[in-house]
């Protein structure tokens, strides 16, 4: 997260590098993988690994789309992957180089295929969900014991949202994950494409704008932790860093995760491998490597991401196995969505109405 | 020294060999900036301008192109919606307007905290003045972002100035500095007082002590002959320090994004929102084209006042 900025020329360099010794570019999530990975991945197969990271979906795809990255793997989101699939961005995998793929847990595997049919051209790195982190402590605090912590109300209800405001909320930058969930809370279908249902979404973030603090997709992970916001829409694993963070601080501050009753947006980070790869069989290697049951274990273990590799599963935490927030009850999967891609009209629309949202005009 | 290496038979026989395509010394001259913005300047500007009037695709990369070859020849698309987009939609005029809010205010603030300042360095003695000097450009020293980052420290809930005005009891609750307008201001007038302060410092110090002294001796005060003589003589200073410090803040993105809130809306934010957001490349380089014909008119007026200026020098 504190060097996404410096990862760009970092790039450049590992680009000229790449010709002499076998190297292997990966773009990833900022903290978004277990400390020691690329150090066994190198142990295990002799390629240096040059690991950068982002934290938006957005300038990944910039990249991805002006091609020559020089990256080797990276990790999109599914609804981002199905179009860069699209454009033409992905290189087909060689399953004969990935026979770990029978550790893949299959209805995910088919889940995700929604968004890159037969799975060819990416693999389930980390799953997760959108819901809500908060301060146990601050939000008793400001609302006592009745507070709605199992509910977008926390945030879309201006009653207890107002109230909230004073020790700061945050949300994602993210319009294709904040609007579904605002219709979600409508009672609208979070997944449609209607301008009135977007514009309805809009409308309902607009009465509890003053009562947002920034819109940011990482910051939130120290902030919370430091105790400096108090509620945070974020990504599941996020919060439970920041959770992991204020713990190690033993500052007091006690953070928690919940997928609001109404629902929450389910989606799945995939590897996979651009057709102007550098160094395509590395990237076959390194994604059959984190494909390794022990190894996905590790990384769930450090990040707190649900995994999608069914052969890990006895390897993880038992604390992370049983958190419903983590990998939620067969009750709340029933109200998880999924994202849909958007053509250009809709996007920016959406585009339009978030950036009114977020300037409050 | 000089002219033994002019009249030597390697420069002779150099000169007559670039004479042979049709170059002079003087030409080579002309030729290196010339070069230089032809390859860093035009060349991408004129690919800026062709991706604007593209229509926006999901393909690699995600544009149309122009000119496509069809069985009877090419077909030329040109597309004009980018442009429309700007017209159409209130978001692009008011962020243009609030850059140029911020940027007017910016250079103001940066003018009357910088003015007094390289006054001071020009008129100290001539030991004190390589040091004030050198502390102006010392923070250039460290990246940028790291400075910038730095502020975040100092501003925030639990940042160096609320922990210190509430252990001495002066404020109850934390001050909200952080996200607002006010941390953008304070970001860029920090980071862009050197581009006021030494223009002005090389103008003010170029003064003529004898004015002002004629001016006192024939009794006009410290303040007549500031604003009589001082600050009219300074005028190409304090114009070359404004546009340095105007035209680069108009499309500042780094500061706004890390310091400012959401709802500060700049245009390199509008940009980037384009670019990264909506995929949309033809829509963002007309953001670009536009900002830059915004621009055109304060570098014109900047490369006005330097010419006043060079020939105030070829006048003494």
């Amino acid at each position: 997260m504190k060097n996404k900025l410096i990862a760009v020329p970092l790039m450049a360099l590992a680009t000229t590098v790449a010709a002499q010794a076998e190297t292997l570019n990966v773009y990833n999530w900022s903290d978004y993988i277990a400390e020691d990975t690329i150090a066994k991945f190198t142990e295990a197969t002799g390629i240096d690994v040059n690991y950068d990271v982002y934290d938006s979906n957005e300038v990944l795809e910039a990249k991805m789309l002006a091609g020559s990255s020089g990256y080797d793997v990276v990790v999109p989101t599914s609804d981002f992957l199905q179009r860069q699939i699209m454009a033409g961005v992905y290189q087909k995998l060689d399953f004969a180089k990935l026979p770990n793929l029978k550790n893949m847990d299959q209805d995910l595997m088919a889940g995700a295929a929604g968004y890159d049919p037969g799975n060819e051209h990416s693999v389930i790195y980390m799953w997760g969900t959108t819901g809500i982190g908060y301060n146990v402590g601050k939000v008793q605090e400001l609302l006592g014991d009745d507070a709605p912590t199992d509910s977008w109300a926390l945030l879309f209800d201006p009653q207890y949202s107002s109230k909230l405001a004073e020790c700061g909320i945050s949300v994602l930058d993210a319009p294709t994950e904040l609007l579904p969930a605002a219709m979600n809370y409508l009672g609208l279908d979070p997944q449609s494409t209607e301008k009135a249902d977007f514009e309805k979404g809009a409308e309902l973030l607009m009465t509890i704008r003053p009562n947002i603090r920034y819109f940011h997709s990482s910051q939130y992970i120290s902030d919370l932790a430091n105790g400096d916001i108090c509620v945070s829409v974020g990504w599941s694993g996020d919060v439970f860093q920041a959770q992991a963070r204020a713990d190690e601080a033993d500052n007091g501050v006690e953070i928690a995760y919940v997928i609001p009753k109404e629902g929450a947006l389910q989606w799945f980070d995939m590897m996979a491998i651009p057709v102007d790869a550098p160094n395509p069989d590395a990237a076959h290697k390194f994604i059959n490597f984190v494909m390794d049951a022990q190894i996905t274990a590790d990384i769930t273990n450090y990040v707190w991401y649900a995994n999608g590799n069914a052969a890990s599963m006895p390897l993880v935490d038992e604390e992370i196995t049983s958190d419903p927030g983590i990998f939620p009850t067969e009750e709340a999967k029933k109200n998880l969505w999924s994202s849909k891609v958007y053509g250009q009209k809709t996007d920016r629309v959406i585009t339009g109405l978030w950036t009114k949202i977020k300037t409050g005009k | 020294m000089t002219e033994a290496v002019v009249n030597s038979k390697p420069f002779q026989w150099t000169a007559k060999f670039l004479a042979k395509f049709g170059l002079s010394g003087r030409g080579l001259v002309i030729a290196v900036p010339t070069l230089w913005l032809l390859v860093f300047f035009l060349i991408p500007f004129i690919v800026v301008l062709k991706i604007s009037f593209a229509e926006a695709m999901i393909a690699r990369p995600p544009y149309s192109k122009l000119i496509e070859p069809t069985d009877s020849g090419f077909a030329i698309n040109f597309s004009f919606l980018s442009y429309q987009y700007l017209v159409e939609d209130g978001l692009y005029l008011a962020a243009y307007g609030s850059s140029l809010r911020i940027a007017f205010f910016s250079t103001l603030f940066a003018l009357l905290i910088g003015y007094p300042m390289a006054y001071f360095i020009a008129r100290s003695s001539g030991q004190w003045r390589n040091i004030l000097l050198m502390l102006v450009i010392m923070p250039f020293w460290t990246s940028f972002l790291l400075r910038v980052y730095a502020w975040i420290g100092i501003l925030k809930g639990n940042g160096y100035i609320n922990n210190l005005l509430l252990s001495l009891g002066i404020i109850n609750e934390p001050l909200v500095m952080m996200q607002t307008d006010f941390a953008v201001y304070v970001g860029i007038v920090y980071t862009y007082l050197p581009f006021m302060i030494l223009p002005l410092y090389a103008n003010l110090v170029k003064l003529d002590g004898s004015l002002l002294e004629a001016s006192s001796d024939l009794g006009a005060k410290p303040i007549m002959t500031f604003l009589t003589i001082t600050l009219p003589l300074s005028l190409p200073g304090i114009l070359a320090g404004c546009m340095l410090v105007f035209i680069p803040v108009v499309g500042e993105f780094v500061i706004p994004a890390l310091l400012g809130g959401p709802d500060t809306n700049m245009i390199g934010r509008v940009l980037w929102d384009e670019f990264f957001r909506n995929r949309d490349w033809p829509t963002a380089s007309a953001v670009a084209i536009i900002m830059l014909l915004v621009l055109v008119l304060p570098i014109m007026l900047l490369q006005k006042a330097q010419d006043g200026q060079n020939q105030d020098k070829s006048g003494i």
